[in-house]
């Protein structure tokens, strides 16, 4: 009895080790972790990017087999938005091997940084993260494409400017930033500080604990006395419903309120009821199921029961910025294929993958995109591209784009990051200085 | 001589008017170190600005105070179901905060499945009934007198066990409450008094009624009822409660079944004005300085202590925030709550505990 039972686990044993291995020897492929928050607080915002992330790195496997004949395996690491637990997923991801990682959090991202310098494993932070990590000099392992929370502040401007008619009217004016009271939330301010300064108008600083992310009522109430022009809202997850809501409830006119691209989901508006039509957020992503690529979402992984994402749901706004953070993998994979002629790359591949990664609009025409996301270039000193994004504005049910797409203001961002990564190398210490060599841009 | 070695040394901080007279001596203290180093800008700012603001536009002030009322009522509301499972099971119900969001979630995803919305409530609460009772008879009835941190602990796992059942079942997206189905009213009345204009959402005249009806309710059936004198005296011991024969196990379902309704309340309130998602456990933790500043035990205290915190934080935030760039909502209530402990360290109604040694 004994020595059967043995057998059979035994058996069972061998079984499942095959098991374990067959996929792995079936086919070539490349790992890629994704941190996502599908539970907690944030997870309203977190659910729609990482069904994006997941879908387009499906369809790719699935229409044409991976990247070059490599399969994308995507694996999720659930954080909760909790840099503590992100620092586990990262530390789980370079177990892994992944070739890139993903922190999703402006907090996990400052956490990784000085990891990744160490381990040599880069970060593709997608316009979220350390503003001044764009700077490829001081920060050879970070990408932040296709621009950082600096160029949109320097956007939020210009649209107030658009809006008054100049940017000479923009002195005397007030804009008002309500912002989330952690490092994500705090990140515009010391642009928007330069440009109050420059063009003389006037910036209130609205903070918003995460512990009252619904609970705005005394905010509003300043704001309500303070009477700013514009609010540029920074915030994310629960808080964006609630600001929208208490927006209307104050009288605050929808059409002055405008929030960074996070604050720019479907969810977020939808809360505001009717009231919420014209509430107006940045973005580089449009709405919607229009584009090629999209479309071949739809049939070869929504159609096919391959989703988790329900049908309606496919298109919407931070579901699309998903879908762009796994284009971006996996035209960084193409791109170190390229440049290295391996098909199975590293993660030091996909680091000069990503650092000669030029998305022109011929190539997003190509891979289903052109027209519906920004082109960005990212090269050896610059890692963010400071693409053109544009102002989208909530019609009452979906995302529509208003307005041309903007380019940031380069000539006051671009200082500013290259003097904030000096500071950040100097206060670091013994921070290594870069030794990987410049791609010529593809 | 022997009675003079055996007495105590007095102390002196003990007594109401020496703690008065330190604490002004601090702030008469800060008061100079601050003329110093600036005459006037700072002092201006703390002590006269704000209160010329609050004469100068008064109807910011009454709508101040108005935003203050409701979030303390309904912070009363939250800390009443803390109070009552504190006084039946001697714990800090961890769990009250994802108690909320799991009763919130409960309704709108029946609603969302196609019942009718009041059928929904009431199904709702037979859900909240059916887990007071798991949660005697799984957690509670296993542990009966064993010392309160073990029973404070089972709490987090309730916690846990909820949020992971929570989310399997319905899921991590936000979702909207049901507001308008449940004949909640909307929109704002708009008042023109005191030269400006104060506007009361009707929600929240709502949100008020509703929880004040229900405090006085709660207040009541514990007060007055045999169920209520029977939880004052489990509140006092286990075991002298049992010897009388009280039913233990009983008083335990109702209390956490009426901490279930209180949370249902509670859910529907908040989510009416956000939404209905995993952020509403934080919400329930803004009845911790609640529940310092009335005392754990005492109905009364969370009322009060739920206006004072409401209303202390909206003009504490409205008035003196900016001056170190807001947001201090969050930590003032906590200092609002220790300014009272200094005086009264048992809470403002909190039963003095007197433990020989």
């Amino acid at each position: 009895m004994k020595t059967s039972n043995l057998l059979k686990g035994a058996a069972l044993g061998a079984l499942f080790a095959a098991g374990a291995l067959a996929p792995a020897m079936a086919q070539d492929s490349v790992y890629f972790a994704n941190n996502a928050y599908r539970t907690g607080p944030f997870s309203g915002s977190g659910i729609p990017i990482g069904d994006g992330m997941r879908d387009y790195i499906t369809m790719i496997n699935e229409r044409d087999g991976g990247v070059n004949g490599v399969k994308v395996i995507y694996e999720e690491c659930e954080t909760g938005y909790d840099t503590k637990k992100s620092i586990e997923c990262y530390e789980q991801a370079k177990s892994k091997n992944t070739i890139v990682y993903s922190p999703w959090s402006t907090g996990a991202t400052l956490a990784a940084i000085p990891r990744a310098h160490v381990d040599k494993i880069p970060i593709l932070s997608m316009a979220y993260g350390l503003s001044s990590s764009a700077d490829g000099t001081n920060f050879p392992w970070v990408f932040i494409p296709p621009f950082t929370y600096w160029d949109g502040a320097s956007v939020m401007v210009k649209h107030m400017a658009a809006e008054l008619g100049g940017m000479d009217k923009l002195k005397g004016k007030k804009l008002g930033l309500i912002h989330l009271d952690a490092p994500f939330g705090k990140e515009p301010i010391p642009v928007l500080e330069n440009l109050a300064k420059k063009y003389g108008f006037e910036l209130k600083l609205y903070p918003v604990a995460a512990a009252d992310m619904q609970n705005q009522g005394s905010l509003w109430l300043s704001i309500r006395r303070d009477r700013p022009d514009f609010l540029y809202n920074q915030g994310w997850g629960a808080m964006n419903p609630t600001a929208v809501k208490e927006a209307a409830k104050n009288n605050f006119p929808m059409n002055k309120l405008v929030g960074v691209w996070w604050a720019g989901g479907d969810d977020d508006a939808r809360a505001g009821g009717e009231q919420a039509k014209g509430y107006k957020s940045l973005s580089w992503t449009l709405a919607g199921t229009d584009a090629p690529a999209m479309q071949d979402i739809l049939k070869h992984v929504v159609d096919k029961g391959k989703s988790t994402t329900p049908k309606e749901k496919v298109g919407e706004a931070l579901y699309n910025r998903g879908v762009y953070n796994a284009m971006l993998v996996v035209e960084g994979i193409r791109n170190a294929q390229k440049l290295t002629g391996k098909k199975v790359i590293n993660a030091e591949d996909m680091r000069r993958g990503l650092e000669s990664l030029n998305l022109t609009e011929a190539r997003l025409k190509e891979i289903g995109l052109g027209g519906f996301v920004t082109p960005t270039t990212i090269s050896c000193t610059d890692h963010s591209g400071h693409s053109k994004m544009f102002v989208s504005e909530w019609d009452g049910t979906k995302w529509t784009k208003k307005g041309d797409w903007v380019e940031p203001m380069k000539d006051e961002v671009r200082p500013l990051i290259e003097s904030n990564a000096k500071d950040y190398v100097e206060k670091a210490g013994n921070w290594p200085k870069r030794t990987e060599s410049c791609e010529k841009s593809s | 001589m022997s009675d003079i070695a055996t007495r105590p040394a007095p102390n002196l901080l003990a007594s109401p008017l020496v703690k008065t007279g330190l604490i002004l001596a601090a702030i008469v203290a800060v008061l100079a170190v601050g003329i110093r180093l600036d005459s006037s800008n700072t002092l201006y700012a703390i002590f006269v600005d704000p209160f010329q603001q609050m004469v100068q536009a008064p109807d910011l002030l009454v709508q101040t105070v108005w935003e203050g009322l409701v979030s303390g009522v309904l912070y009363a509301l939250i800390a009443l179901g803390f109070v009552l499972i504190f006084k039946a099971s001697g714990v800090f119900n961890f769990a009250q905060g994802i108690m909320v969001v799991f009763a919130a979630l409960t309704l709108v995803g029946l609603y969302e499945k196609g019942v009718p919305a009041f059928l929904a409530v009431v199904i709702t609460l037979g859900v909240m009934f059916a887990l007071a009772v798991t949660i005697e008879r799984v957690v509670l009835r296993p542990l009966v007198n064993q010392p309160d941190i073990i029973l404070f602990m089972a709490t987090f796992g309730i916690t846990y066990f909820l949020i992971g059942f929570g989310e399997a079942l319905f899921g991590g997206n936000p979702k909207q409450m049901i507001a308008e189905q449940l004949y909640l009213p909307k929109g704002a009345i708009d008042l023109q008094i005191l030269g400006g204009l104060v506007s009361l959402q009707k929600i929240d005249i709502a949100a008020a009624l509703i929880a004040s009806l229900m405090i006085a309710a709660l207040a009541a059936f514990f007060q007055y009822t045999r169920i209520g004198r029977a939880l004052r005296a489990v509140a006092d011991s286990h075991k002298a409660a049992l010897s009388v024969g009280i039913s233990l196990n009983q008083i335990w379902v109702i209390v956490w079944f009426t901490a279930g309704i209180v949370a249902l309340i509670t859910g529907i309130m908040w989510g009416a004005r956000s939404d209905v998602s995993f952020a509403l456990e934080i919400v329930a933790l803004k009845a911790l300085p609640v529940l310092i500043l009335g005392g754990f035990t005492s109905i009364p205290g969370a009322i009060v202590g739920g206006l004072i915190i409401g209303i202390g934080e909206k003009l504490g935030e409205f008035y003196w925030g900016p001056l170190i760039g807001g947001g201090i909502e969050s930590w003032l209530a906590y200092f609002i709550a220790l300014g009272f402990l200094l005086f009264r360290p048992q809470g403002l109604f909190g039963d003095k505990i007197i433990e020989r040694i």
